[in-house]
């Protein structure tokens, strides 16, 4: 089907060799930096955020908490929006430039938020420029990249975002520790990072052009391309992956509330899981691209099976935990790049940033009714029941997902 | 576009301006630093902290800029706005009696980790020890045996509504462990609440083993009377947050929600024989325990929302429901009262 000249250019060069050695193209490596000083420019205010709400601002957590959760919903919307306006306009850079723009005027504004209305605004400015980029920007790798190297491509650009959001907090609390009240330098320093981060997107990426043809698309093509089979397959296979993937948050809980040591040590767990996923974003990227993206993306679940049945286990301690983190890291190498790579295939180009980000809300909205589901278990039946049933229903679902993917990608 | 080189070059100048930026501010707020560390505070300061704590006093946590930002000041009740004294604590969040305090303290680095120290009557620390989290309330007991402390359990992220925990401990202010009050049993009109989903924070203590506490579960929070020896938690109403219990204990002073948006909370009285509630004449959102003034006035901190400042206020009003709120101690926070000699 949906078959793009340079597919047969590349087809012919199918070698295990030739994958080797050829490179991610500039573009990927440039959209990865652009993301990288973002995440290191969002990491650091959210790193401080809680503790300059509390100890500085005096303003109590579960009070921005409730707000902030309002927002998430259209976090989702603005996403499918970015996607859709990217292809539309055939320009998905400048979609991405508001979008990064948008986070990078969140950070100055920051400066003179003190009330909570005035810094949940802010964080969800962030948000919602982030909600809009992340469609158009994966569209943008998706068409720099050749077909037998998305996986690759992709893992690339998440090593790079995810090394950002290391970077990060270590910034922040190095000039917190030099300057004890600098929370007004962490937001200057923050708002420099994105400026650069987004100098780097609007001078050094290309303008492309995406896309064939000259109609514009239309929303009813959208739909089309949407509740096409092999997308809905996907779609499918990923709401119900989506469904059954507890937030990392509610497993983190559950270490703590193992055992103290970990409760003290919280967090160092979000750095573990990511340190993981740094390091194993390229080679799940490359797995993808040798053995498929559906095998991969289903083995990436597997690891996240693992990680249910680690948490809900009686020992505690270092070992256990760091297995966790790392079956986590895995999981997440394994699927967010994975999962866009996938669906880069599957969707005509001139709807990639809507199909892509299609997938990515379907994910999104899943994961937030897991939460609600997850939270509601835990409530009414206890941590170490609610993690085995989720635990059960996830090996039940991967087999039906792994069918479903497998055909989706399969089926060309 | 046009060429790389001019590309390269406006990127050069891009960059070049934002570092300077970013070196010229760090080294502005550096100077202001040190000169803060050096300037006396923007308040009137005495130096006669023993003298001061002698007396009836109130222990806070000073928000003034310069030297003695985020120490613990003591104020004389006779003339709290007046000049105050500084003991050598640092805490985010205190509580004191007479000759014992408690203060939550985060101690900043590439892991933020979090303290909660028990002061001696030289305000120095006599035992510290290791929390989970936000440091959010402190409460000592009347007679200084024990000690309450709330944190916000870190990682139950700010950004993900519904996953929050806390974690309250009480224990004796002699350094021995502590007990995780959240593993008591819960009782809501007469059934054991055993949801995993269960926080307990913001004690007020009654007597050495007795104590209110907020409860929740779901969206829904009470008012619990606690006993330690009993290891048991009994609700007695809903929607209270937070309770501060009066020095003639007849009432406590919580933060309601009632109809408020989420986040919002309202100043109420509620009179422990009658079960009358009167909502207080603060109608600013206060997410603060309230301490008691005397039987008659409620004071609490607020922060202040004017731009660029991190600082708060210390307010007062009267607890039936009548008068104005006035500011009790500017530029402070965490307000507790040491009443006789």
């Amino acid at each position: 089907m949906y078959i793009s000249v340079r597919d047969s250019l590349t087809g012919e060069r199918e070698t295990p060799a030739n994958r080797v050695r050829r490179r991610v193209a500039g573009t990927v490596v440039l959209l990865g930096i652009v993301s990288l000083l973002t995440d290191v420019s969002s990491e650091m205010v959210s790193a401080v955020l809680p503790l300059y709400l509390t100890a500085e601002i005096g303003i109590g957590l579960l009070a921005y908490g409730f707000v902030d959760g309002v927002y998430q919903g259209v976090s989702a919307f603005v996403r499918i929006l970015g996607g859709y306006s990217g292809d539309r306009s055939r320009r998905p850079k400048w979609i991405a430039v508001v979008g990064y723009g948008v986070s990078a005027a969140s950070r100055i504004a920051m400066l003179a938020a003190n009330g909570m209305a005035a810094i949940t605004a802010v964080v969800t400015a962030d948000r919602l420029g982030k909600g809009l980029r992340t469609a158009p920007r994966d569209a943008l790798i998706a068409d720099t990249s050749e077909p037998s190297m998305l996986g690759r491509s992709f893992g690339v650009h998440r090593a790079l975002d995810t090394l950002g959001a290391a970077i990060g907090p270590l910034a922040a609390f190095a000039l917190l520790a030099a300057l004890p009240r600098g929370y007004d330098a962490i937001f200057v320093v923050s708002f420099a990072v994105a400026l650069v981060g987004l100098a780097v997107l609007v001078l050094f990426v290309p303008d492309r052009r995406v896309g064939g043809g000259t109609a514009r698309l239309g929303i009813r093509e959208v739909v089309r391309t949407a509740t096409g089979p092999r997308l809905r397959r996907t779609l499918v296979a990923a709401g119900l992956l989506g469904v059954l993937t507890i937030g990392d948050g509610f497993l983190y809980l559950s270490l703590q509330r193992r055992d103290d040591f970990t409760a003290l040590l919280f967090p160092l767990l979000y750095v573990g899981t990511n340190v993981a996923y740094l390091t194993l974003a390229v080679p799940m990227g490359r797995l993808a691209d040798r053995v498929g993206r559906a095998r991969v993306l289903v083995g990436g679940h597997v690891a996240l099976l693992l990680a249910y049945l680690f948490a809900a286990s009686p020992f505690g301690g270092l070992v256990w935990t760091a297995a966790t983190l790392l079956l986590l890291g895995v999981f997440y190498a394994a699927s967010d790049g994975v999962l866009a790579a996938l669906v880069s295939r599957l969707v005509p180009v001139p709807a990639r940033g809507t199909g892509i980000a299609a997938a990515q809300t379907v994910v999104v909205l899943a994961r937030f009714a897991s939460s609600l589901a997850f939270g509601g278990l835990w409530v009414a039946v206890g941590r170490h029941p609610a993690l085995l049933g989720f635990a059960v229903a996830l090996a039940v679902a991967i087999p039906a997902a792994a069918w479903l993917l497998l055909g989706a990608e399969g089926g060309k | 576009m046009t060429g790389l080189r001019l590309r390269v070059g406006v990127f050069a100048g891009i960059v070049l301006v934002a570092v300077a930026g970013v070196v010229f501010y760090l080294r502005q707020v550096a100077t202001n630093e040190a000169d803060a560390a050096t300037q006396t505070p923007a308040v009137p300061v005495r130096d006669d902290t023993a003298s001061v704590v002698a007396g009836p006093h109130l222990v806070f946590r000073s928000t003034a800029t310069g030297a003695g930002y985020g120490r613990v000041a003591v104020a004389p009740l006779s003339a709290p706005a007046g000049p105050r004294a500084f003991t050598p604590a640092s805490c985010d969040r205190v509580h004191a009696v007479r000759g014992t305090a408690v203060c939550l303290v985060a101690l900043r680095g590439l892991a933020t980790t979090y303290q909660v120290k028990i002061l001696g009557p030289q305000w120095t620390a006599v035992s510290e020890r290791p929390v989970p989290g936000l440091p959010s309330r402190a409460r000592v007991s009347p007679h200084g045996t024990l000690t309450a402390t709330t944190t916000f359990v870190y990682g139950d992220s700010y950004a993900s509504p519904g996953q929050f925990s806390t974690r309250t401990m009480i224990g004796p202010t002699g350094g021995a462990e502590p007990i995780d009050i959240e593993r008591f049993k819960l009782v809501v009109d007469g059934r054991t609440v055993t949801a995993a989903d269960k926080n307990v924070w913001g004690v007020t203590f009654v007597d050495d083993d007795r104590f209110y506490a907020t409860a929740a579960s779901g969206k829904t929070t009470w008012l619990v009377e606690g006993s330690l020896s009993g290891q048991r938690l009994t609700a007695l109403r809903q929607d209270v947050e937070c309770p501060s219990l009066s020095p003639d204990r007849t009432r406590v002073a919580f933060k309601k929600r009632g109809d408020l948006p989420a986040g919002r909370w309202r100043l109420t009285v509620l009179d422990l024989t009658t079960g009358q509630e009167t909502p207080l004449a603060e109608t600013r959102s206060v997410d603060d325990q309230a301490e008691w003034l005397d039987d008659s006035i409620v004071v609490y901190g607020l922060p202040r929302d004017t731009n660029g400042s991190a600082s708060s206020d210390v307010w007062a009003v009267p607890a039936d429901g009548t008068g104005t709120p006035r500011v009790l101690v500017p530029d402070a926070w965490s307000p507790a009262i040491v009443r006789g000699a």
